[in-house]
């Protein structure tokens, strides 16, 4: 699924980690994060998709018809990071996803969809990434509160950070570790 | 039956006919799968979509792994080509899916970093391809067919010959990783990672079947291999708020 991380070039167009073009509408974000088995071991070999609305809250599918939000013809709202393999660490460039309407018009914070696959994983973990800044919001969402354990809902959130430095590096940065097994799992979907 | 309306949800997963997370006899599984159950959500738009591609992405060779990594000859191995359609469980046919796969070359080696089998590498085979299903969900690529290996689980464990299957279709709850074995391969009974598979009958699933019709005369051989993504029902009754 990505060759060029596995050492060799074979398409002309690569899937990657970069969901924005210097046209795509939206605030600038970069996510990152790593990824850990039951004992704490930062796994080096796997590869993470994102799904996400644009920055209006819509979805770039003919599925999506809530009334007044606009497309971007600039953001197809997916893309796919493999970690690195001597440091453990996935990253996204994208912008902050704005309100999607749940089921039945119920109210869902920002959030982007998050499916894990690796050596060892059967079945790819569905889960979904919340943002820290948006806590009013969070309170409020539809999924978060389906978890009946409160604590859990934390490992949902991803913690923001300001950027340092310029250009990509220069945006915020938000944090999502996962794990996959043990102290502090990460809430996983069946979706 | 009525056309689903394009958001209208998807039939649930049926786990039994899946893998468990946590399945010992293979190994890695162990400390990679979660020990808490899933939470399973009801179907909201984020879910019931997915991302879209377009032809023009794709370059001319894409679904041609016996050329697209051709330096200076053809790949070594039995060439074959690979067919079959993408449709969900309702029969319905999945048009527009994105069909990624990825395999070892004849040898069993993989063009990967991290894969130190002494069998030899090919200079000519990449091991990679993608396609669109046409609006039939049909698709079909060319390779050479890849050899079996061994890997580190039990000390002299095989895995059959295989091709790697992504496959991203119309709702974000399709997306399915799947690997497709060849007709005849005696380590398909063996395998430890094909026997997590719960039943015999999902087992024979992932087989690709000799397809003699669609042989190239002296030219390839052929495999048939059908996917079933998840079904998109149709909404009969509307979703009022009970406020």
């Amino acid at each position: 699924l990505a060759p060029q991380q596995a050492g060799f070039d074979i398409f002309e167009r690569n899937f990657g980690s970069v969901l924005t073009n210097e046209r795509t509408q939206g605030e600038r974000i970069r996510i990152e994060g790593r990824v850990f088995d039951g004992i704490g071991t930062v796994l080096k070999d796997v590869l993470i998709e994102i799904w996400q609305a644009n920055a209006a809250g819509r979805y770039a599918h003919p599925a999506d018809r809530q009334p007044g939000k606009a497309e971007d013809p600039e953001f197809r709202g997916w893309g796919r990071s493999c970690t690195d393999f001597d440091t453990g660490v996935y990253t996204f460039e994208t912008i902050k996803p704005g309100v999607v309407t749940g089921r039945n018009g119920r109210f869902m914070a920002p959030h982007i969809n998050v499916w894990v696959v690796a050596r060892g994983i059967n079945l790819g973990l569905n889960t979904r990434l919340y943002f820290s800044d948006e806590a009013e919001a969070n309170a409020k969402d539809a999924v978060l509160n389906i978890i009946e354990w409160e604590a859990r809902r934390a490992t949902l959130v991803a913690q923001r950070s300001p950027g340092t430095g310029t250009g990509a590096s220069g945006v915020p940065v938000y944090r999502f570790d996962i794990r996959l097994q043990g102290e502090g799992e990460t809430v996983f979907f069946d979706i | 039956m009525r056309a689903p309306a394009p958001d209208a949800e998807y039939l649930m997963r049926d786990t039994t006919s899946h893998p468990p997370a946590l399945t010992p006899a293979y190994k890695t599984s162990v400390l990679r799968s979660p020990r808490l159950a899933p939470i399973s959500l009801q179907q909201s738009l984020s879910e019931v979509t997915a991302p879209v591609f377009r032809a023009e992405e794709f370059g001319p060779l894409d679904h041609d792994l016996i050329l697209n990594a051709s330096k200076d000859g053809l790949p070594i191995g039995e060439r074959i080509v690979v067919h079959g359609y993408v449709h969900d469980q309702l029969g319905r046919p999945v048009p527009n899916a994105l069909v990624e796969v990825w395999q070892a070359n004849a040898s069993g080696r993989y063009r990967h970093k991290k894969d130190q089998y002494i069998g030899a590498l090919d200079p000519n085979f990449g091991g990679c391809g993608r396609m669109l299903t046409d609006a039939h969900g049909y698709y079909a690529y060319r390779t050479i067919r890849p050899g079996p290996y061994p890997w580190r689980n039990r000390v002299n464990d095989w895995r059959p010959a295989h091709i790697h299957y992504a496959i991203s279709g119309s709702g974000w709850v399709q997306r399915l990783i799947t690997q497709m074995y060849f007709e005849g391969d005696p380590l398909i009974a063996t395998c430890p990672i094909l026997r997590i598979v719960p039943s015999e009958e999902q087992i024979r699933g992932l087989i690709a079947l000799q397809d003699t019709s669609a042989f190239v005369q002296l030219d390839s051989r052929a495999y048939r291999f059908d996917i079933v993504l998840r079904g998109q029902r149709a909404t009969l009754f509307e979703n009022a708020v009970q406020a």
